[in-house]
C-alpha cells in the first residue's frame, strides 16, 4: 500500500499551485480522501495490520475495479443494438463506434439512477429511523445492480428489486455488514422469481428498440435471435453445438447481462482488488478451480447434451461465472471469513454453478443461485473450520 | 347480557395483543399454503374459526369429565368430527374451492391453534368463555390470512376474489408496462408477508406499551 501512495503523492505534484493540472485540484483531493483516508497505520513491529483501512475506502476501490466492466458493458449493449438493427453491416466506423457508446450510455445510465436513487433513498430513511450514520454499504451494491440485469429490465422492475433487496436483505438483518445473502444478488433474485418473462429468454438481452427516442425508426433485422450463448445451449438439441468461440466470448461482444460479459474488464477488475487485498484469491481460485473440474468431468462422463459436452474452458468465460467469482462471491462479508473456509466456500460455489447449469434445463445460468447457496452456507463453513481447528489444538496440548 | 372483563378479553385479546399467528406464531404453516388467492383464505378463515369456536364448546362443557391422562385423544376426536363436518359441508356446497384448499381443511386437525386453544383454554373455563376464545383466536388467525391473501392476489395475478382489478390494457402483453410478481405467488413471499405484518404490529404495540 506504501509503495501505490508514494506513486499517488508523486502523481499529486502535478495537481499543486503551479503543478500541470492545477484546477483540477479538487478531483484529486476527492480521490485522495476515498482511497487513501484514513492514513493511519500500526507500526512496523511483528505480526500486525500495517494499513488502516476502512469500509468507505475498500467501496470505492471495489467501484473502482467494476467501472471497466460498466464501460465495456455500455458499449457492448450499443453494439449488441447496432448489430440486431443491421447498422453494423458496413463494417465498423468511428462514428458507429461513438454511437454504440453513446446509445449504451444513454441506455445504462438509468438504471444508475434509479438504483441509486432507490437503494440510498431506503438508506438515508432507515439511518434516521435508527438515529445512525448513514453507512457506504450501497455504493457497491447499487453500481452491481445495473450491471447484473438485462439490458431490457423495466425501470420500475430495477426500482422495486433494489428496494426489496435493501429492506430484506439487508435492514432487516441490521444494515451494511450484518447481511447474510449478497443484496445485489438478491435483488437480481428477486427479479428473476418475480418476473421471469424479463430475465430470460430471447428478447431480454438486446435491445432492438429505441432509447430515448434515438433509433426509434430501428427494428430488429431479419432471422435476429438476442438469445444468450448459454441460453442457446439450454434450449438446442444438437449436442455439440457451439455458439461462439473461445475468445469471443472472453472479449465480451455477445448478448448477456450488462456488465457481466467481458472477460478482460473482469480480470482488469480482479487484479486491482487482487493487489489492493480487498478480495480474496483464495475464493477466485477455488471457484474457478472446482467450476472447470466439474466441468470437465461432465465433459468425460456427463448426459449427451449440449451443455454437458460444452467444454470446460468455455464455461469459465460464459455467463456470469467470471463476473460471480470476482466481484460477488468475495463479498467480505457474506463469504466466508476464515482462510480454510474460503476454499470450501468457493469449491461449493464453482461445483453448484455448473451442476445447475448442465443438470437443470430450466435455468441456463446458475451462477446466482450458486453464490447464494455458498452464502447461506458460509457461516456453517466458518463455524466448522474453527472447531476443527480447536479440537486440533485441544487434542496437542 | 353484559359480559364480564375477562369474557371480553377473551374475545379482544386474540385478535390483536395476543394473536395467535403474529405473537404466539402458530398457524403459520396453512397461511402459508392457502393465501395465494383471497377466497381460499377467507374459507380457510371462517372454517378454522367455526372448528376452534365449536371445539372449545364441547370441550369445556366435558371438561371435568374427561380423564386427564387420555385428554388429548378426547380432544383430537372432537376436533376430527367437527373437521369432517365442515370438510363435507364444503364439498357439499363449496365445491370449486373445496378441492382449491385440498388437503389443507383435513390438517385443520394439526393446527397448532386448535390443540393450543383446548389445552390452555377450554379445559379450564367454562362453556361461554371459550366461545369467546375461540372466536377470537378464529378471527385472529382469519384477519391475518385475508391481509397476506389481498396483497398476494392483487400483485401476484392482478385479481381480487377471481375478479380482474388492475386494468388489462396495463400488461406488457397488451402493449402496457405492468407486469404480475410472480414473487407473490410462492410461499417465500407469503412468509415475508407475514413477517412484515409481525413488525408491524410490534412497532405499534412496543409503543403503547412504553
Amino acid at each position: 500500500m506504501e509503495k501505490f501512495y508514494n506513486l499517488w503523492k508523486k502523481f499529486g505534484k502535478n495537481f499543486e499551485e503551479g503543478g500541470k493540472w492545477q484546477k483540477l485540484s479538487s478531483f484529486y483531493d476527492a480521490f485522495d480522501t476515498f482511497l487513501f483516508t484514513p492514513q493511519t497505520t500500526a507500526k512496523r513491529v511483528g505480526a500486525q495490520i500495517h494499513d488502516g483501512g476502512d469500509s468507505k475506502r475498500t467501496m470505492i476501490l471495489v467501484v473502482l475495479a467494476l467501472v471497466p466492466c460498466a464501460l465495456f458493458g455500455m458499449f457492448n449493449v450499443g453494439y449488441q443494438h447496432l448489430l440486431a438493427t443491421g447498422q453494423l453491416a458496413g463494417g465498423m466506423t468511428a462514428a458507429l463506434w461513438w454511437k454504440a457508446f453513446g446509445f449504451g450510455l444513454l441506455a445504462v445510465l438509468p438504471y444508475y439512477i434509479v438504483s441509486y436513487l432507490v437503494g440510498l433513498g431506503i438508506e438515508f430513511v432507515v439511518a434516521q429511523i435508527k438515529k445512525e450514520e448513514v453507512a457506504e454499504g450501497f455504493l457497491v451494491t447499487g453500481f452491481i445492480i445495473p450491471l447484473i440485469v438485462p439490458i431490457n429490465t423495466p425501470l420500475w422492475m430495477v426500482a422495486i428489486a433494489t428496494a426489496f433487496a435493501v429492506i430484506f436483505a439487508k435492514e432487516v438483518f441490521g444494515g451494511t455488514g450484518y447481511n447474510i445473502f449478497n443484496v445485489a444478488l438478491i435483488a437480481r433474485a428477486f427479479l428473476f422469481f418475480a418476473y421471469p418473462t424479463h430475465m430470460t429468454g430471447d428478447n431480454v438481452f438486446v435491445r432492438t428498440g429505441s432509447t430515448w427516442g434515438w433509433d426509434s425508426d430501428m427494428t430488429a433485422v431479419d432471422g435476429f435471435s438476442g438469445a444468450t450463448p448459454l441460453g442457446q445451449l439450454a434450449t438446442t438439441a444438437d449436442a455439440n453445438l457451439m455458439p461462439v468461440d473461445f475468445w469471443t466470448m472472453f472479449n465480451g461482444l455477445i448478448p448477456g447481462s450488462i456488465g457481466e460479459t467481458c472477460g478482460w474488464a473482469i480480470l482488469l477488475g480482479a487484479c486491482l482488488l487482487l493487489c489492493t487485498g480487498v478480495a480474496s484469491w483464495k475464493t477466485m481460485v477455488a471457484i474457478l478451480g472446482t467450476a472447470s473440474l466439474t466441468a470437465w468431468l461432465f465433459n468425460a462422463c456427463g448426459p449427451e447434451t449440449a451443455v454437458a459436452n460444452y467444454p470446460w474452458y468455455m464455461h469459465l468465460v460464459s455467463g456470469g461465472l467470471l463476473f460471480g467469482a470476482v466481484f460477488m462471491a468475495t463479498d467480505p462479508v457474506t463469504s466466508a471469513r476464515t482462510e480454510c473456509g474460503k476454499w470450501i466456500y468457493g469449491a461449493l460455489i464453482g461445483f453448484m454453478v455448473i451442476v445447475i447449469r448442465v443438470l437443470n434445463p430450466g435455468y441456463p445460468e446458475g451462477m446466482m443461485l450458486a453464490i447464494l447457496l455458498g452464502n447461506a452456507f458460509a457461516p456453517l463453513i466458518d463455524w466448522c473450520v474453527v472447531r476443527v481447528n480447536i479440537n486440533k489444538r485441544m487434542k496437542r496440548a | 347480557m353484559a359480559l364480564s372483563k375477562k369474557t371480553k378479553e377473551a374475545f379482544l385479546g386474540p385478535l390483536n395483543i395476543n394473536n395467535p399467528v403474529l405473537v404466539q406464531i402458530l398457524g403459520i404453516c396453512s397461511a402459508l399454503a392457502v393465501t395465494v388467492q383471497l377466497k381460499p383464505a377467507l374459507v380457510m378463515g371462517i372454517s378454522v374459526t367455526i372448528i376452534v369456536a365449536l371445539s372449545n364448546v364441547v370441550i369445556s362443557l366435558m371438561r371435568k369429565s374427561i380423564p386427564m391422562r387420555i385428554r388429548i385423544i378426547v380432544q383430537l376426536v372432537v376436533v376430527a368430527a367437527l373437521v369432517t363436518i365442515v370438510s363435507e359441508i364444503l364439498k357439499a356446497f363449496a365445491y370449486d374451492v373445496a378441492m382449491q384448499l385440498s388437503v389443507y381443511i383435513g390438517l385443520i386437525i394439526t393446527n397448532c391453534i386448535l390443540m393450543g386453544r383446548l389445552e390452555a383454554f377450554a379445559m379450564t373455563n367454562n362453556p361461554l368463555d371459550s366461545l369467546m376464545d375461540g372466536l377470537g383466536n378464529g378471527f385472529g388467525y382469519a384477519w391475518i390470512l385475508v391481509v397476506v391473501a389481498f396483497v398476494r392476489e392483487l400483485l401476484g395475478s392482478g385479481k381480487l376474489l377471481g375478479y380482474q382489478i388492475i386494468p388489462d390494457s396495463w400488461y406488457v402483453a397488451n402493449g402496457g408496462f405492468y407486469e404480475n410478481c410472480g414473487m407473490m405467488l410462492m410461499p417465500a413471499m407469503a412468509l415475508i408477508l407475514v413477517g412484515c405484518i409481525i413488525w408491524a404490529h410490534r412497532s405499534i404495540n412496543d409503543k403503547e406499551t412504553k
